[in-house]
């Protein structure tokens, strides 16, 4: 297992290498990051060098810049996938809940180290804290109804399953089958490993897990509020990260991606809170008494003439 | 006579020592069998099934004694078996039935979502800590993760007892308490068996997917409502 160190140094020499073959590339890439480099620094020139390396000469592995060991009937190709340690996960983490202008996520934490860990549990929390909150929140709203018997819904477990892990796979693989066609005949540098796009939109997943177990509590402002918040968060998380990609493209499929990857993480957010944090709308059924005694007082009042 | 000195001439100097031809060979050729009271030690074949049986039972009482009084142990690693989580799961996926509503989908988890949630639970979490290149082999990981749901099977039948008694907020209390004590316990009990096998640096990595499985299975239990 090489340590990141190592996969540096060996891009440093390969891009050098590359350098000296073709100067035109690099005048290319040089341009192109000039502008993220005054945000982000040097390491971002270096860096954007080695992935238009890894785009040109490994564009027909998945993993661009990770070292495949094995086939994919191996243990050891999936145990390349989960080399990560406790304290970079929890950086990782920290990354997707303060995304700041400048940090594109797979560049400055993911590291060509994209991992599966983060994704696979992140959306597995996040699975069953919003079915057990949703089934609190709805136990809490209809305590005072005597009516109402406490059903534990387990159901939603399920439907939550398969909600969260189709969008934080199905809309990855999309994302990044239609980047790498725009790449493809825009002839642009850079785009994203499917492993790196998937862990991006695993991580930017996290910020909903605080955000569903206070949707407990039963203020409907709070709740927007909240999921104000953390579409706000995620979405820029998102958005940080696949604008320097798409931004080469015409203005017109730019924006028209970035404001795809909005709406659909929008809808997730608001989807989820629609269905698992029903508020009870129903008004509390009146005692069968009172409809008779109003009709009643009216005809007495009528009566006499 | 002289056909064997001509042969015998590069040998010169053994031209004395021959073989007669009239000596006859003779020996005892022999393997000593294995005598059948060694293949009795072995062969559990004619053994009564009575001894069969209490030998497998002895086994897996040892290790709830162990999982009871979890130390650091190799017991319940060196000799793995699945009989006791197959045990376990099977009596508390039956002590969830019964639960309110069970007709409707607004009820508790069915027979089928508990083993589906124990076994697939415990297979990704062992598929997890290779991943992350824990030392341990797959069954024995399925085994210490099946027996340390013990405590939580002993919880849920106390919380049934429980509710026979009403199902007030005193009730929920005392489940409550029993059910968080019992999932700290589980959570515990596998860490100490488990943590010894992870590289130091992603013990937590390890650790946290365990926690969610046993936090899962007591929610289950803790929501257990019993049909009115």
């Amino acid at each position: 297992m090489a340590s990141p160190n190592d996969l540096q140094f060996q891009e440093f020499e390969e891009a050098a290498e590359l350098l000296s073959a073709d100067p035109e590339a690099s005048t290319l890439s040089l341009s192109a990051s000039d502008n993220s480099a005054r945000a982000g620094g040097s390491e971002d020139v270096k860096l954007d060098l080695s992935e238009d390396e890894e785009g040109e000469e490994e564009s027909s592995e998945l993993l661009g810049g990770q070292k495949l060991s094995g086939g994919f009937w191996t243990f050891e190709y999936y145990a390349s996938f989960f080399n990560v340690d406790t304290v970079q996960v929890l950086d990782r983490v920290k990354g997707s809940v303060l995304p700041l202008p400048g940090r594109n996520f797979i560049k400055h934490y993911l590291r060509s180290n994209p991992d599966l860990y983060g994704p696979f549990w992140i959306c597995v929390t996040l699975v069953f804290s919003v079915a057990i909150s949703g089934n609190l929140s709805s136990f809490i709203s209809e305590m005072g109804d005597p009516a109402y018997h406490y059903r534990p819904q387990f159901h939603r477990v399920t439907i939550a399953a398969v909600v969260i892990f189709l969008y934080a796979w199905l809309v990855p693989i999309g994302l990044w089958g239609f980047l790498t066609w725009r790449q493809g005949t825009e002839r642009q540098i850079g785009g994203y490993s499917f492993l790196e796009t998937v862990c991006v939109y695993g991580y930017s997943l996290f910020i909903y897990i605080p955000t569903s177990v206070l949707w407990i509590i039963p203020f409907e402002w709070l709740r927007w509020t909240l999921i104000l918040v953390a579409m706000v968060i995620s979405g820029s998380v998102l958005v940080l990260t696949f604008w320097p990609v798409v931004r080469d493209d015409t203005k017109v499929m730019a924006v028209a991606t970035v404001a795809t990857i909005v709406v659909l993480h929008t809808l997730l957010a608001i989807g989820c809170k629609m269905y698992f944090f029903q508020t009870a709308v129903h008004a509390p059924p009146p005692p069968p008494a009172a409809p008779t005694t109003p009709a009643i007082h009216i005809t007495l009042t009528t009566k006499p003439h | 006579m002289a056909a064997a000195d001509d042969a015998s001439r590069p040998f010169a100097g053994l031209s004395d020592v021959s073989i007669s031809e009239d000596i006859p060979v003779e020996g005892d050729i022999s393997v000593p069998v294995g005598s059948s009271r060694r293949d009795d030690e072995y062969s559990t074949l004619d053994e009564p099934v009575k001894e069969t049986i209490l030998r497998d039972l002895r086994a897996v009482g040892n290790k709830f004694i162990h999982v009871l009084y979890p130390k650091r142990s190799s017991a319940l690693l060196r000799d793995w078996d699945l009989w006791g989580p197959l045990l376990l799961c099977v009596t508390l996926a039956l002590l969830l039935q019964g639960g309110a509503a069970d007709t409707d989908d607004q009820g508790g988890p069915q027979f089928a979502e508990v083993f589906v949630i124990i076994w697939f639970g415990s297979i990704i979490i062992t598929l997890n800590s290779k991943l992350l290149g824990g030392t341990i082999s797959f069954f024995q990981s399925l085994c210490v993760l099946g027996y340390c749901i013990m405590p939580l099977t002993v919880a849920m039948a106390v919380c049934r007892i429980v509710l026979i008694g009403g199902s007030g907020t005193v009730s929920f209390a005392v489940r409550l308490v029993v059910v968080t004590a019992s999932f700290g316990w589980s959570t515990f009990a596998s860490t100490a068996f488990l943590a010894d096998s992870q590289p130091a640096n992603r013990k937590a990595l390890v650790v946290y997917p365990v926690f969610l499985f046993y936090f899962v299975i007591g929610w289950m239990i803790l929501t257990f409502s019993p049909s009115q």
